[in-house]
Protein backbone atom coordinates (compact mmCIF):
# COMPACT_ATOMS: atom_id res chain seq x y z
CA UNK A 1 0.00 0.00 0.00
CA UNK A 2 1.37 3.43 -1.24
CA UNK A 3 1.18 6.25 1.84
CA UNK A 4 -0.63 8.36 -0.76
CA UNK A 5 -3.10 5.09 -0.81
CA UNK A 6 -4.45 6.97 2.65
CA UNK A 7 -2.93 10.38 2.80
CA UNK A 8 -5.28 11.96 0.55
CA UNK A 9 -8.68 10.11 1.67
CA UNK A 10 -7.42 10.89 5.56
CA UNK A 11 -7.04 14.52 4.61
CA UNK A 12 -9.86 14.99 1.99
CA UNK A 13 -11.54 13.32 5.48
CA UNK A 14 -10.04 15.97 7.77
CA UNK A 15 -11.39 18.63 5.11
CA UNK A 16 -15.13 17.19 5.63
CA UNK A 17 -14.59 17.42 9.59
CA UNK A 18 -13.22 20.91 9.62
CA UNK A 19 -16.56 22.06 6.79
CA UNK A 20 -19.16 20.57 9.20
CA UNK A 21 -17.28 21.94 12.41
CA UNK A 22 -17.65 25.20 10.49
CA UNK A 23 -21.34 25.14 10.09
CA UNK A 24 -21.67 23.94 13.37
CA UNK A 25 -19.46 26.88 14.70
CA UNK A 26 -21.10 29.65 12.41
CA UNK A 27 -24.52 28.37 11.76
CA UNK A 28 -25.25 25.84 14.80
CA UNK A 29 -26.65 22.96 12.48
CA UNK A 30 -24.86 19.40 11.67
CA UNK A 31 -23.48 19.37 8.16
CA UNK A 32 -25.49 16.33 7.68
CA UNK A 33 -26.20 16.58 3.35
CA UNK A 34 -29.55 14.17 2.96
CA UNK A 35 -31.05 16.01 5.57
CA UNK A 36 -29.56 19.57 4.32
CA UNK A 37 -30.85 18.69 0.70
CA UNK A 38 -33.84 16.99 1.40
CA UNK A 39 -35.53 19.35 4.08
CA UNK A 40 -34.47 22.40 1.46
CA UNK A 41 -36.30 20.40 -1.39
CA UNK A 42 -39.70 20.39 0.82
CA UNK A 43 -40.48 23.26 2.78
CA UNK A 44 -39.11 26.74 1.85
CA UNK A 45 -39.35 27.28 5.62
CA UNK A 46 -35.44 28.08 7.01
CA UNK A 47 -34.45 26.87 3.60
CA UNK A 48 -31.67 30.01 2.20
CA UNK A 49 -29.12 28.22 4.12
CA UNK A 50 -29.59 24.44 2.61
CA UNK A 51 -29.28 25.94 -0.70
CA UNK A 52 -26.74 28.11 -0.21
CA UNK A 53 -24.70 24.99 1.39
CA UNK A 54 -25.83 22.44 -1.49
CA UNK A 55 -25.04 25.44 -3.79
CA UNK A 56 -21.46 25.57 -2.53
CA UNK A 57 -21.17 21.42 -2.95
CA UNK A 58 -22.10 21.56 -6.70
CA UNK A 59 -19.66 25.13 -7.16
CA UNK A 60 -16.61 23.41 -4.97
CA UNK A 61 -16.92 20.24 -7.45
CA UNK A 62 -17.39 22.35 -10.49
CA UNK A 63 -14.14 24.49 -9.24
CA UNK A 64 -12.22 20.69 -8.31
CA UNK A 65 -13.34 19.12 -11.59
CA UNK A 66 -11.73 22.76 -13.41
CA UNK A 67 -8.53 21.55 -11.80
CA UNK A 68 -8.46 17.66 -11.94
CA UNK A 69 -11.40 16.58 -13.94
CA UNK A 70 -9.39 13.02 -13.22
CA UNK A 71 -10.99 12.89 -9.52
CA UNK A 72 -14.70 12.62 -11.14
CA UNK A 73 -13.64 9.69 -13.64
CA UNK A 74 -15.11 6.07 -12.83
CA UNK A 75 -14.49 2.81 -13.99
CA UNK A 76 -17.75 1.61 -12.11
CA UNK A 77 -20.89 2.15 -14.02
CA UNK A 78 -24.14 0.35 -13.12
CA UNK A 79 -26.05 1.85 -16.23
CA UNK A 80 -28.56 4.50 -16.22
CA UNK A 81 -31.70 2.64 -14.75
CA UNK A 82 -30.13 0.75 -11.94
CA UNK A 83 -28.54 4.09 -11.30
CA UNK A 84 -32.33 5.79 -11.33
CA UNK A 85 -33.52 3.05 -8.84
CA UNK A 86 -30.04 3.47 -6.57
CA UNK A 87 -31.21 7.31 -6.84
CA UNK A 88 -35.02 6.29 -5.60
CA UNK A 89 -33.52 4.21 -2.99
CA UNK A 90 -30.96 6.46 -1.53
CA UNK A 91 -33.12 9.64 -1.43
CA UNK A 92 -36.26 7.84 0.31
CA UNK A 93 -34.10 5.72 2.52
CA UNK A 94 -31.86 8.54 3.93
CA UNK A 95 -34.88 10.41 4.89
CA UNK A 96 -36.61 7.67 6.79
CA UNK A 97 -33.54 6.30 7.98
CA UNK A 98 -32.42 10.48 9.27
CA UNK A 99 -29.61 10.99 7.50
CA UNK A 100 -26.47 9.23 5.43
CA UNK A 101 -22.87 8.80 4.86
CA UNK A 102 -22.19 12.60 6.32
CA UNK A 103 -25.14 13.08 9.32
CA UNK A 104 -24.62 9.41 10.72
CA UNK A 105 -21.10 8.36 9.89
CA UNK A 106 -19.53 11.53 10.23
CA UNK A 107 -21.55 13.90 12.45
CA UNK A 108 -23.15 11.03 14.73
CA UNK A 109 -20.13 9.10 15.07
CA UNK A 110 -18.45 11.77 16.22
CA UNK A 111 -21.31 12.16 18.91
CA UNK A 112 -20.59 8.93 20.11
CA UNK A 113 -24.80 8.71 19.29
CA UNK A 114 -26.25 4.84 19.36
CA UNK A 115 -28.41 5.61 16.59
CA UNK A 116 -25.98 6.44 14.39
CA UNK A 117 -23.55 3.87 14.93
CA UNK A 118 -26.47 1.03 14.12
CA UNK A 119 -27.49 3.13 10.81
CA UNK A 120 -24.13 3.20 9.90
CA UNK A 121 -23.28 -0.48 10.72
CA UNK A 122 -26.30 -0.93 8.44
CA UNK A 123 -26.06 0.75 5.67
CA UNK A 124 -22.30 -0.77 5.02
CA UNK A 125 -23.61 -4.04 5.88
CA UNK A 126 -26.32 -3.44 2.97
CA UNK A 127 -23.87 -1.86 0.97
CA UNK A 128 -21.67 -4.42 0.81
CA UNK A 129 -23.77 -7.10 0.13
CA UNK A 130 -25.46 -4.76 -2.74
CA UNK A 131 -22.02 -4.91 -3.93
CA UNK A 132 -20.95 -8.08 -3.91
CA UNK A 133 -24.53 -8.94 -6.04
CA UNK A 134 -23.34 -6.22 -8.60
CA UNK A 135 -19.96 -7.15 -9.30
CA UNK A 136 -21.01 -11.18 -9.42
CA UNK A 137 -24.53 -11.24 -10.38
CA UNK A 138 -25.19 -8.10 -12.30
CA UNK A 139 -22.31 -7.07 -14.00
CA UNK A 140 -20.06 -9.55 -13.81
CA UNK A 141 -16.84 -8.93 -15.04
CA UNK A 142 -17.33 -5.20 -14.89
CA UNK B 1 -24.34 37.88 1.44
CA UNK B 2 -26.77 36.09 4.85
CA UNK B 3 -25.60 32.88 3.42
CA UNK B 4 -22.30 33.35 2.74
CA UNK B 5 -21.04 31.08 5.64
CA UNK B 6 -23.41 28.35 4.55
CA UNK B 7 -22.06 28.76 0.84
CA UNK B 8 -18.50 28.43 1.32
CA UNK B 9 -18.99 25.58 3.95
CA UNK B 10 -20.12 23.71 1.17
CA UNK B 11 -17.39 24.34 -0.85
CA UNK B 12 -15.14 22.89 1.59
CA UNK B 13 -16.87 20.11 1.92
CA UNK B 14 -17.00 19.41 -1.80
CA UNK B 15 -13.05 19.53 -1.58
CA UNK B 16 -12.83 17.30 0.92
CA UNK B 17 -15.07 14.77 -0.84
CA UNK B 18 -13.24 15.19 -4.35
CA UNK B 19 -9.57 14.95 -2.57
CA UNK B 20 -10.77 12.32 -0.74
CA UNK B 21 -11.48 10.44 -3.94
CA UNK B 22 -15.44 9.83 -3.09
CA UNK B 23 -16.34 11.65 -6.42
CA UNK B 24 -15.85 8.31 -7.85
CA UNK B 25 -18.01 5.39 -7.42
CA UNK B 26 -15.53 3.08 -7.90
CA UNK B 27 -13.52 3.87 -4.77
CA UNK B 28 -16.81 3.99 -2.95
CA UNK B 29 -17.79 0.39 -4.59
CA UNK B 30 -14.59 -0.81 -3.53
CA UNK B 31 -14.71 -0.19 -0.36
CA UNK B 32 -18.19 -2.14 -0.23
CA UNK B 33 -16.47 -5.42 -1.99
CA UNK B 34 -15.42 -6.48 1.10
CA UNK B 35 -15.11 -9.89 -0.47
CA UNK B 36 -13.03 -8.80 -3.54
CA UNK B 37 -9.89 -6.42 -3.63
CA UNK B 38 -11.02 -4.15 -0.72
CA UNK B 39 -10.01 -0.55 -0.78
CA UNK B 40 -9.73 1.12 2.95
CA UNK B 41 -9.63 4.81 1.23
CA UNK B 42 -13.63 5.15 2.65
CA UNK B 43 -12.22 4.05 6.25
CA UNK B 44 -9.86 6.67 5.92
CA UNK B 45 -11.87 9.50 4.87
CA UNK B 46 -14.35 8.80 7.68
CA UNK B 47 -11.64 8.43 10.09
CA UNK B 48 -10.10 11.66 9.25
CA UNK B 49 -13.68 13.30 9.55
CA UNK B 50 -14.46 11.34 12.43
CA UNK B 51 -11.20 12.09 14.35
CA UNK B 52 -11.10 16.26 13.54
CA UNK B 53 -15.09 16.87 14.02
CA UNK B 54 -15.18 14.99 16.89
CA UNK B 55 -12.38 17.49 18.74
CA UNK B 56 -13.54 20.73 17.39
CA UNK B 57 -17.34 19.77 18.02
CA UNK B 58 -16.36 19.61 21.67
CA UNK B 59 -15.02 22.69 21.60
CA UNK B 60 -17.63 24.70 19.16
CA UNK B 61 -20.39 23.29 21.69
CA UNK B 62 -18.50 25.31 24.35
CA UNK B 63 -19.89 28.07 23.20
CA UNK B 64 -23.31 29.28 24.37
CA UNK B 65 -24.59 29.72 21.06
CA UNK B 66 -23.43 29.73 16.95
CA UNK B 67 -21.39 32.72 16.07
CA UNK B 68 -24.07 33.68 13.44
CA UNK B 69 -26.94 33.76 16.23
CA UNK B 70 -29.87 31.30 16.98
CA UNK B 71 -28.89 28.05 18.89
CA UNK B 72 -27.36 24.78 18.92
CA UNK B 73 -29.25 22.39 16.83
CA UNK B 74 -28.32 18.92 17.53
CA UNK B 75 -30.49 15.62 16.98
CA UNK B 76 -31.74 14.41 20.07
CA UNK B 77 -33.71 11.16 19.26
CA UNK B 78 -32.03 7.96 20.95
CA UNK B 79 -34.19 5.30 20.04
CA UNK B 80 -33.46 2.73 17.15
CA UNK B 81 -37.09 3.00 15.54
CA UNK B 82 -37.58 0.34 12.66
CA UNK B 83 -38.07 3.53 10.58
CA UNK B 84 -33.96 4.01 11.23
CA UNK B 85 -33.04 0.77 10.19
CA UNK B 86 -35.39 0.26 7.26
CA UNK B 87 -34.46 3.53 6.00
CA UNK B 88 -30.17 2.91 6.41
CA UNK B 89 -31.11 -0.23 4.91
CA UNK B 90 -32.79 0.93 1.84
CA UNK B 91 -30.19 3.35 1.52
CA UNK B 92 -27.18 1.38 1.70
CA UNK B 93 -28.73 -1.02 -0.88
CA UNK B 94 -28.77 2.35 -3.21
CA UNK B 95 -25.45 3.10 -2.65
CA UNK B 96 -24.08 0.02 -3.18
CA UNK B 97 -25.96 0.21 -6.57
CA UNK B 98 -24.55 3.32 -7.73
CA UNK B 99 -21.75 4.32 -5.27
CA UNK B 100 -22.75 7.14 -4.59
CA UNK B 101 -24.21 8.91 -1.84
CA UNK B 102 -25.85 12.17 -1.47
CA UNK B 103 -22.52 14.47 -0.50
CA UNK B 104 -20.58 13.00 -3.78
CA UNK B 105 -23.43 13.03 -5.76
CA UNK B 106 -24.21 16.56 -5.91
CA UNK B 107 -20.32 17.32 -5.58
CA UNK B 108 -20.54 15.80 -9.42
CA UNK B 109 -23.22 17.59 -10.98
CA UNK B 110 -21.12 19.74 -12.30
CA UNK B 111 -19.72 17.10 -14.35
CA UNK B 112 -22.70 17.42 -16.23
CA UNK B 113 -22.12 13.12 -16.33
CA UNK B 114 -25.82 11.45 -17.41
CA UNK B 115 -24.90 8.92 -13.97
CA UNK B 116 -24.61 11.91 -11.36
CA UNK B 117 -27.26 13.71 -13.03
CA UNK B 118 -30.08 11.23 -13.26
CA UNK B 119 -29.33 9.93 -9.55
CA UNK B 120 -29.70 13.76 -8.35
CA UNK B 121 -32.99 14.08 -9.88
CA UNK B 122 -33.71 10.15 -8.78
CA UNK B 123 -32.71 11.32 -5.08
CA UNK B 124 -34.54 13.98 -5.02
CA UNK B 125 -37.77 12.47 -5.94
CA UNK B 126 -36.99 9.46 -3.75
CA UNK B 127 -36.61 12.72 -1.18
CA UNK B 128 -40.28 14.39 -2.17
CA UNK B 129 -41.97 10.67 -2.25
CA UNK B 130 -40.51 9.90 1.48
CA UNK B 131 -42.40 12.98 2.66
CA UNK B 132 -45.50 13.27 0.69
CA UNK B 133 -46.35 9.14 2.16
CA UNK B 134 -45.27 10.04 5.68
CA UNK B 135 -47.24 13.46 5.23
CA UNK B 136 -50.30 11.57 4.11
CA UNK B 137 -49.53 8.90 7.31
CA UNK B 138 -49.38 11.62 9.70
CA UNK B 139 -52.54 13.53 8.22
CA UNK B 140 -54.61 9.96 8.30
CA UNK B 141 -53.55 9.59 12.29
CA UNK B 142 -54.68 12.90 13.09
CA UNK B 143 -57.82 12.46 11.22
CA UNK B 144 -58.90 9.04 13.26
CA UNK B 145 -58.06 10.45 16.35
CA UNK B 146 -60.67 10.99 18.41
CA UNK B 147 -61.91 14.88 18.34
CA UNK B 148 -62.70 15.90 22.34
Amino acid sequence: MNPTDFIWPALGGALIGLASALLLLFKGRVAGISGIFGLALSSPRDSGWRWAFVLGLVAGGVGYLALSPASFASTYDPGLPLTAAAGLLVGFGTRLGSGCTSGHGVCGLSRLSARSLVATLTFIATGAVTTWVMLNLVLPGA
Amino acid sequence: MKHLVSFATGVLFAVGLALAGMTQPHKVVGFLDFTGSWDPSLAFVMGGAVVVYAVLMRLVLRRGAPLLGGAFALPTRRDLSPRLLAGSAMFGVGWGMAGFCPGPALTSVGTLGTGPLIFVVAMSAGMLLHDLVFERIALARTATQPSC
